[in-house]
């Protein structure tokens, strides 16, 4: 029978814990540590402004950029923010999620055999939107400099091949963020290579230990970054799928010639609602961080306690755990873990193999939840050594 | 009109708390007691070393300060709160909000026939409005006429009450902060990336 699925798809490895998944979502009654998301609601001002937007009967499309009144909201917002002046007009498009805008992003610039930076343990679309372009992804072994991509290894990794670099902080999975300091020798160094950085930063409103800096408000880094953002982890608003790229004239231009051949606009409903974010749904994003580093606290005093190990993470809300000294890898570790004691992290290696010996938890649930997800991981550690055996 | 006379007490007891708290808080010698009410404000049930965890304290000085709030009377009690209409045996409790007109005396204005009502032990609450009338009372009682009879025998006949109007509470939506709801399933997958 004749194949019909495209010769690169058929190659494209299917993310490897696929199968872990599947047996997660089987399961009751499972304390989970393994969800990407925040557990809170979209405020009800955001919900609100939606719901009034669909009652005022604002159903049709909008322009291929998206709403001027939201790319005119965002221009002020991250001016006043972070000084950074995008124009509304030509230099910001509202996309599908941080998701669509790293795509867009990588097709509007990488031709085949164009060689990509990648820092891993990573969020798992990447390499895939890199590869299915024809780009060559280059991934960046952190683990060893606890999880920060360093000028000398960013350095290391440059050929004349080499067009961009993809930087995500804080991180997914790692919770590490840089600062400042650490950005401007990143910067220095792709700049003297004239490497373009893809900027994600959907997590920047969440960045405990020191003021976020984004990328393009480095020296000079403006002409050549892509940054990338969106409503879904600061705002709670992960299900209304809207982000925002932002950069130089050329390439949002082309990656908005890619977005109007492909989703055309995003959601209206979403828009509307994104723009009462940036009104009213500022102080809820920070009432919701604060909670987030409460937990931090608690489930990383937690995990030292049990004798997990892990860098503390600066942003985000994911601890990246060691479970080396278990003896396991980390899909045995997560599948062990939940067969015996229900509960769900997410293994590492579902992030690079540079994830392995480590596995995502996430502190975006409540207190009560991370304290029994605390117990159960206790009592599995105890008694790991004895089921082994058996 | 009543709305506004509510919202008008609440900032009032919220500026009295707030300078209360202000007080000791400079008492506290400049150490930052803020988190712990927040915390304990939304869940009384944290124990002082959970507390400690999350706000990168000693549990000896977060055990400390909660009993120094005890003690101040800025923390006044812990109690659960409850959906009583999930609960069958609470369900014949009538709540009644009560305007209560009253005629202040010399010296002590509204003080003491608030206090004569308040020590009632069916007054739940008891403010002192600007408005169209002076006292509001929620008042609670076995079934409605316990709460008539309550108004009729006890609140009206005072000497310095001038006139009442009761409402009776047909249902709560929410309450100091809380939506009464049965508990809402959780919505997110369990795994995601």
């Amino acid at each position: 029978m004749r194949k019909y699925v495209s010769q690169k798809i058929e190659h494209m490895q299917p993310s490897g814990i696929r199968a872990f998944f599947d047996l997660v979502l089987g399961m009751k009654d499972v304390v989970s540590l393994g969800v990407g998301e925040p557990d809170f609601v979209t405020p009800w001002q955001i919900r609100e402004a939606g719901i009034y937007s669909l009652e005022q009967g604002f159903t049709s499309y909008t322009s291929n950029k998206g709403l001027y009144k939201l790319r005119l909201s965002l221009h002020r917002f991250l001016k006043s923010r972070y000084g950074l002046d995008y124009s509304p007009e030509d230099e910001i498009l509202i996309t599908v999620g941080v998701s669509e805008g790293l795509d867009l992003a990588v097709r509007s610039i990488v031709e085949p055999q164009d060689k990509v930076l990648i820092p891993t343990p990573c969020y798992v679309s990447y390499g895939p939107v890199v590869e299915m372009v024809g780009g060559v992804a280059v991934f960046i072994d952190t683990s060893k400099d606890n999880f920060k991509l360093t000028p000398r290894a960013l350095e290391k990794n440059i050929d004349k091949h080499t067009k961009a670099l993809i930087l995500n902080y804080p991180t997914n999975p790692t919770g590490v963020s840089y600062t400042k300091k650490e950005l401007l020798a990143l910067n220095d160094v792709l700049q003297r290579y004239g490497i373009l950085c893809i900027s994600d930063e959907v997590y920047d409103m969440l960045s405990y230990d020191f003021e976020h800096t984004p990328f393009p408000a480095l020296p000079k880094a403006k002409p050549r970054t892509v940054y990338l953002n969106g409503f879904s982890k600061g705002y709670a608003m992960t299900g209304w799928r809207i982000g925002y790229a932002c950069g130089p004239k050329d390439i949002i231009s082309a990656m908005t010639k890619i977005h109007q051949y492909t989703i055309m606009c995003v959601s209206i409903t979403s828009q509307m609602a994104a723009c009462e974010a940036l009104v009213s749904g500022v102080a809820a994003a920070q009432e919701m961080k604060h909670e987030y580093q409460k937990r931090r606290e608690f489930f990383i005093a937690g995990l030292n306690r049990i004798g997990l190990s892990c860098v503390k993470p600066q942003g985000a809300f994911y601890a990246f755990a060691s479970v080396k000294n278990t003896g396991l890898s980390s899909m045995d570790f997560s599948r062990k873990l939940l067969e015996r004691e229900k509960v769900a992290v997410v293994p590492g290696n579902a992030f690079g193999e540079n994830g392995e010996g480590f596995v995502r938890m996430s502190y975006a649930s409540g207190i009560d939840n991370l304290k029994e997800a605390l117990l159960r991981i206790e009592r599995f550690l105890k008694t790991k050594g004895r089921c082994n055996n058996g | 009109m009543v709305l506004l006379d509510l919202n008008f007490n609440l900032v009032y007891t919220n500026i009295l708390s707030s300078f209360i708290y202000r007080k000791w808080k400079f008492l506290q010698g400049g150490v930052d007691m803020d988190e712990i009410l927040k915390i304990l404000e939304k869940d009384g049930r944290r124990s002082p070393e959970e507390i400690a965890r999350m706000l990168k304290k000693r549990p000896e000085a977060v055990r400390k300060a909660i009993k120094k709030y005890e003690e101040d009377g800025v923390i006044l009690s812990y109690k659960a709160v409850i959906n009583k209409e999930l609960v069958k045996e609470a369900k014949t409790e009538v709540r009644a909000l009560i305007e209560v007109k009253v005629i202040p005396e010399k010296d002590v204005g509204f003080d003491r026939i608030a206090q004569r009502i308040y020590s009632f032990p069916e007054v739940s609450s008891c403010y002192l409005l600007s408005g169209g009338y002076d006292l509001l009372l929620i008042v609670e009682g076995r079934d409605l006429h316990s709460v008539a009879r309550f108004v009729a025998e006890k609140l009206a006949p005072m000497e310095n009450v001038k006139g009442t109007t009761t409402h009776f509470l047909l249902k709560k939506y929410k309450e100091d902060g809380i939506i009464l709801k049965s508990r809402q399933e959780n919505k997110r997958v369990a795994i995601s990336y």
